[in-house]
């Protein structure tokens, strides 16, 4: 695959513009990972004495807790201390949530168990297998209640509540409303309704959540060592729950994280359980999460069902829509819930034009897990359903799907456009990425293989997705759970902010470290950094080094701090070339002190200070870095000694939410158009990807390698999630999907061929022009699977509106279909 | 007969021993009491594939493995892969297709791949999809991972 | 998910392990390759007083072709079954099968015993087993049995080995030279166990026609299929009775409906996959 990204280049004068910026640069990061040599949080033993945990965990979906019998387990080989839900209760508060009905969400469970896995007690012992043997004789007495997991069902009138305090399962609700959507729907000529269900499932990454508590009681500081990856909001959250000042809370991350997607970024109670349960025991507890706690316990993206009603006119242009839905957030809403509903405030209409909608958004409590980020975070959920309906539009009027999103897209020209929901789309041509996709698929003769294999009475068929990729969370947006009149109140403090930081320094042999306060999983930060700042400083990437563990004590951060929603691609990039144009711009001051000219005649080019004429002297970053560290007198006057900057690099369009709900609620937005061919063997309804093409533009790549890599795994995220993931549940709320033998990840069996490539619009709010695309065909490929299969069964009337598609589901799709006419298109 | 046994088996080349408990699982005894934690523990059952190392030779799950069944036994473990400085063919391989992201299934993958290639010296790229399929990636797509081995089996076979 | 405290004995013959077995009466799990049994430890679902490894026995290893038919261990390696020249001559059906069972780091320690013992109707080697009309030796205090599958396997992951019993010995009749097979399964991910797997061998003796036909992950067992292999020995091998076999396979099976699949789909790929499979066998018969 030929990147298309810009390259390294030179200028009209023929100077270095960027030499490595845009280049595959092989990864710094594989070396360890390669040997054995990786630094994960299972692998430390920061400290002396530490003991191990083990968790106790409800069996039940929902019961009443009586009591606890600890004393057999304390009697135990190895045991030192047993922390119960009742320690817990009078230890500590419960964590703060985004919503204001009262959920009291405590680190484990105190009153009621509310889903199967809850925590309620936790045993620390000597090694992890003797604190097993003795979770098990830890005697809980439950009083078992009825249990709810369907969102519908949670919100009839008789249905068990699991929150007495908030009197219904009703977590949160807001109506949104933008434009006149009555109006768009009274002036319609169609109509089209669809329900969706979008299924809940999770990344699971390999490597799960686990941590190490310290906590000092002489000075009062507690230390948590974990694979937690921010947003760093869990620190004062986690302060306030303990009680202790956020300057006595340490957390510190380990150099490697292995994968998250998300998932290591939900506002977990662990980090709080245990420092509460090292402060019992007196000694530092180590708990890593096993593999089935992580599938019935941890977090994982809603299940939703949807209803959707788009207005259109007859030549296909839409003129409203309205979105309903219950998102499912399990047994307690968990921060940065309730998310699901409106992290993507900002591109609700996805790339279409259209200027009125309505969103009715419910968020809903049941016994199931609770959820949180997931890759893509809820936009999956979003363009499965918009884009199923585009299809459907198409072929109510009777055109191609292609030509009724063409007709539906914001203009290139009207870039930077502000959707009715208070998005900054930044920079885009989604119309010609589009074409690119149709092109590089070869939609025209896709279609006429099809034509051919309908004919031989074979199910080919064609699906098109296109979506709004959505970059660095807007902390802001969270605020759209509360209703105006909450916020508008004069003690509510208002909530926006999207920051990073990064420091250059320069050491007396003129090599450099470049310090991140981030966060990575995967995503190859140090290789990145350090192109940027080779191409800045005129070095190679080997010259540089980069320090990318996060330490609260020692490193900035702020709330928003950490890697998530495909922040670094786009903030964290901007923050280092800041940095390193700040001290560039220091070189230049302290050049022109060294050569007595003024600064304005120089230029820092080619790794080194010159006249911008091309004559006269030159110093190299070497010499300059040798007289700054050795001689500081040679400093001018008033310039701060040593040669290091620090930037801090913020959007200042990330506003808190607006008294209308509009809010920008990412920084950066790119674009992602797909075409997909699938066959669908009628037999045993298996379903076969006979091409798959995926186009992204995510503004300046900096390094095609990695950005590809992302676009790979984020699409094999979607595939799952589309027919083999899903995190099931018994109607009494047990779970049904407590292993890998039946929690399904696909393997490289399963993983399609996929062609990629690349538009370039560079953004014009970041450093480098560049925009992230983590989350990428995560969000788009349920939505261009679904329409690829619906299309190979129209001549069945098979029209998928759920997820995942499993074959034996979609075999009684097909025997269903068989056995009665096909349907007319809705209108 | 549940007390600690002795347990002496010879890891990369290496002669050592350890003590432990028979429930001990061999995955637990290569990174606690050897201290190599290269291999790693994605889901002890036996279906990630994280914790695959080579015993006397051949690919199989420490995770469902007790220590004291490896007595007697030669382990190679991601670390004793690379001849000092130089990377073996397959982790250049990894390195240059970009095979790895987070690099937590790595080391399964990489001795997974290696058992693979001496089945297959010259295997098809079905041949390598399916073989990789005993290692879950949640990073990849597994794209680089299958270029990857399909670009060392030329150099293992020489 | 760290395995409860058990004792561990690694007898070196199959009459020290017999005798162990005795002495727990029931408390005692024989462990074979630990590809089924260790996931249970670790999730605890197992807790037996004593593991008897049965790793140490060499005896219980090896593959020997007799008058007549293979004689596998029970603690043959399935890597070894893969790979057996012996197995591939005399045996291609249960080659093809081998490539089913879970990943090669898998086969590597899991045994043709072992799977047998366990016996999850889902597997293949149950359904081989049932398909060539082979027989296991199960060895107890009092001596040794001899079993045929429908003797061995009772229901879900239970046989009718007692406490004191283990299995010794595999033992498959050849395949006679011309026979076509093929074993085609149904999973939804590669390395799965099946949805449905069907084994299938046919072969022509003086124009007569005899078939063999097994389903696995069809019920509570791996399922004899004769009703369908009669249809065709009686009409041959054309298409037409291929497809009334295959019509009268979905018949025969009982299948429930579990978290991957409902009954109505299981009993479908019944008769999807016995035909397939029987066309791939007639393809490669003689």
């Amino acid at each position: 695959m030929p990147p298309t990204a810009p390259r390294g280049g030179r200028d009209a004068k023929g100077h270095v513009l960027s030499a490595w910026v845009g280049t595959s640069v092989q990864r710094v990061e594989d070396a360890r990972l390669l040997t054995g040599r990786g630094t994960f949080i299972d692998d430390h033993p920061p400290v002396g004495n530490v003991h191990h945990a083990a968790i106790v965990r409800s069996p039940h979906a929902h019961a009443r807790i009586r009591g606890y019998d600890v004393a057999a387990a304390l009697r135990m080989e190895g045991v030192v201390a047993v922390l119960t839900g009742a320690d817990v209760a009078k230890a500590c508060k419960p964590f703060g949530v985004g919503v204001t009905a009262p959920v009291h969400y405590f680190p484990s469970a105190t009153d009621k168990a509310r889903f199967v896995g809850e925590p309620v007690a936790v045993v620390v012992a000597r090694d992890r297998y003797l604190a097993e043997d003795a979770a098990d004789a830890v005697v809980v007495d439950y009083e078992p209640l009825p249990a709810v997991v369907d969102p519908e069902r949670a919100l009839d009138p008789d249905a068990p509540v699991l929150h007495e305090a908030v009197g219904s399962n009703l977590a949160g609700h807001r109506r949104l409303v933008y434009g006149e959507p009555d109006a768009a729907f009274r002036d319609a000529e169609v109509v089209i309704r669809e329900r969706f269900r979008f299924p809940k499932y999770g990344s699971t990454p390999i490597e799960t959540y686990g941590l190490i508590a310290r906590w000092d009681t002489l000075d009062g500081v507690v230390t948590v060592w974990s694979n937690f990856m921010g947003p760093f909001i869990m620190h004062p959250l986690t302060a306030r729950v303990l009680g202790v000042a956020e300057n006595k809370l340490r957390f510190i991350v380990p150099p490697d994280i292995g994968g998250s997607f998300g998932i290591k970024s939900s506002m977990y109670p662990y980090i709080a359980l245990i420092a509460l349960a090292a402060r019992k025991a007196g000694v530092p507890v180590k708990w890593i999460e096993d593999r089935r706690e992580h599938l019935i316990a941890s977090s994982s993206g809603t299940d939703r069902v949807a209803w959707r009603e788009l207005a259109a006119r007859k030549d296909g242009t839409v003129l409203g829509m309205r979105y309903k839905w219950y998102d499912n957030v399990g047994g307690y809403i968990r921060s940065p819930e309730p998310g699901c509903s409106f992290r993507p405030t900002g591109n609700f209409v996805g790339p279409y034009r259209f200027q009125h909608l309505e969103v009715d958004a419910s968020v809903v409590m049941t016994n199931k897990s609770l959820t949180g980020p997931n890759r893509g975070y809820a936009c999956g959920h979003l363009y499965f359903e918009t884009e199923g309906m585009m299809d459907r539009l198409a072929e109510a009027i009777g055109v191609d799907p292609a030509e009724v999103r063409r007709k539906n897209f914001i203009a290139a020209d009207a870039l930077p456009y502000r959707t009715p929901t208070g998005g900054l789309y930044d920079s885009g041509d989604y119309a010609a990425t589009f074409d690119r996709a149709l092109e590089l698929a070869g939609y025209v003769e896709l279609r006429r293989e099809q034509a051919r294999a309908r004919e031989a009475g074979r199910y080919h068929g064609i699906g098109l997705a296109v979506a709004i990729d959505p970059s660095v969370s807007n902390m802001g947006y969270v605020a759209t759970a509360l209703d105006p009149q909450f916020r508008a109140k004069p003690e509510y403090l208002p909530k926006s902010g999207a920051t990073e930081s990064a420091s250059v320094k320069i050491d007396p042999l003129g090599r450099v470290l470049t310090i991140l306060s981030s966060t990575p999983q995967g995503q190859g930060h140090q290789t990145i950094v350090a192109q940027i700042v080779a191409d800045e400083l005129g070095l190679a990437p080997g010259d540089i080094t980069v320090v990318d563990e996060m330490d609260t004590f020692t490193r900035p951060w702020s709330i928003s701090s950490g890697t998530y929603s495909s922040r670094f691609g786009s903030i964290g990039t901007s923050a280092v070339a800041l940095a390193a144009r700040k001290l560039k711009r220091k070189l230049v001051d302290y050049a022109a002190h060294l050569m007595e000219i003024p600064a304005a005649q120089l230029e820092f080019r080619d790794g080194a200070v010159r006249h911008r004429t091309g004559t006269g002297p030159s110093y190299s970053v070497k010499e300059l870095a040798g007289r700054a560290h050795w001689n500081t007198e040679s400093l001018p006057d008033g310039m701060e000694p040593m040669l290091q900057a620090t930037a801090v690099f913020g959007f200042p369009e990330a506003r808190a939410v607006d008294h209308e709900d509009r809010v920008n609620s990412s920084n950066t937005y790119g674009f992602i158009a797909e075409v997909m061919a699938v066959e669908v063997d009628p037999d045993t309804a298996a379903i076969k990807i006979l091409k798959y093409v995926t186009v992204h533009d995510a503004g300046v790549i900096i390094n095609p390698m990695i950005a590809e890599g992302q676009i790979y795994g984020g699409a094999l995220h979607g595939l799952g999630g589309a027919l083999y993931e899903e995190m099931e549940y018994d109607d009494s709320g047990q779970p049904l999907t407590g292993t890998f033998m039946d929690y399904l990840v696909p393997t490289a069996s399963e993983a399609p061929d996929i062609d990629i490539a690349h538009v370039v619009s560079p953004s014009p709010l970041t450093t480098l022009g560049s925009k992230g695309l983590g989350e990428s065909s995560s969000m788009t490929v349920p939505a261009v699977i679904a329409n690829a299969v619906s299309d190979a069964l129209k001549p069945l009337g098979v029209r998928i509106t759920e997820l995942p598609m499993t074959p034996s589901r979609l075999w009684r799709l097909i025997q269903d279909a068989r056995a009665e006419p096909p349907r007319g298109a809705q209108t | 007969m549940s007390e600690p046994v002795g347990v002496r088996l010879v890891v990369n080349g290496v002669a050592r021993e350890g003590r432990c408990p028979p429930r001990k699982l061999l995955v637990d005894f290569i990174r606690e009491d050897l201290g190599l934690t290269g291999t790693h523990v994605g889901c002890e059952h036996g279906i990630c594939g994280a914790c695959t190392v080579l015993v006397n030779g051949e690919a199989a799950r420490a995770c469902l493995m007790l220590a004291v069944q490896a007595d007697g036994a030669e382990i190679t473990t991601v670390e004793g892969l690379a001849r000092g400085e130089r990377l073996h063919p397959l982790q250049e391989s990894f390195r240059e297709h970009h095979a790895l992201q987070c690099g937590f299934c790595t080391p399964g993958m990489l001795l997974t791949a290696l058992d693979l290639l001496r089945v297959h010296p010259d295997p098809s790229e079905a041949d390598v999809r399916e073989g990789l399929s005993a290692v879950l990636c949640r990073c990849t797509g597994y794209h680089g991972i299958v270029k990857a081995v399909l670009a060392a089996a030329p150099r293992l076979r020489e | 998910m760290k395995p409860p405290k058990f004792d561990y004995h690694a007898p070196r013959s199959v009459e020290e392990a017999v005798a162990l077995l005795a002495r727990y009466g029931g408390d005692a799990k024989p462990l074979a390759g630990g590809q089924s049994l260790v996931p249970l430890l670790n999730f605890r679902l197992a807790r037996p007083a004593a593991l008897i490894d049965l790793n140490r026995i060499a005896s219980l290893a090896g593959i020997r072709q007799l008058d007549g038919h293979v004689a596998l261990g029970a603690m043959t390696r399935q890597r070894v079954v893969e790979f057996s020249p012996v197995v591939a001559r005399a045996l291609p059906l249960l080659t093809e099968a081998t490539r089913w069972v879970g990943h090669l780091p898998i086969r590597s320690r899991g045994t043709i015993g072992g799977s047998l013992a366990h016996a999850d109707p889902s597997a293949e080697y149950p359904a081989v087993l049932t398909a060539l009309g082979g027989t296991v030796v199960a060895r107890g205090e009092k001596g040794e049995r001899v079993l045929a599958a429908a003797e061995l396997f009772e229901t879900y992951l239970t046989t009718s080995l007692r406490a004191d019993e283990l299995i010794t010995e595999i033992r498959l009749p050849v395949m006679p030279a011309g026979a076509g097979w093929a074993f085609e399964e149904f999973a939804r991910r590669h390395g799965d166990f099946a949805i449905v797997g069907i084994a299938a061998a046919v072969w022509r003796n003086d124009g007569r026609v005899t078939a063999r036909l097994a389903a696995a992950g069809a019920g509570p067992v791996p399922t004899r299929l004769r009703a369908a292999e009669e249809i065709l020995e009686r009409d041959g091998l054309g298409d037409k009775a291929v497809a009334a076999a295959a019509a009268r396979a979905a018949e025969l099976v009982q299948p429930d409906s579990d978290l991957h699949a409902s009954a109505a789909y299981r009993r479908n790929l019944t008769r999807v996959l016995t035909g397939r499979a029987l066309a791939t066998a007639i393809g490669r018969a003689a």
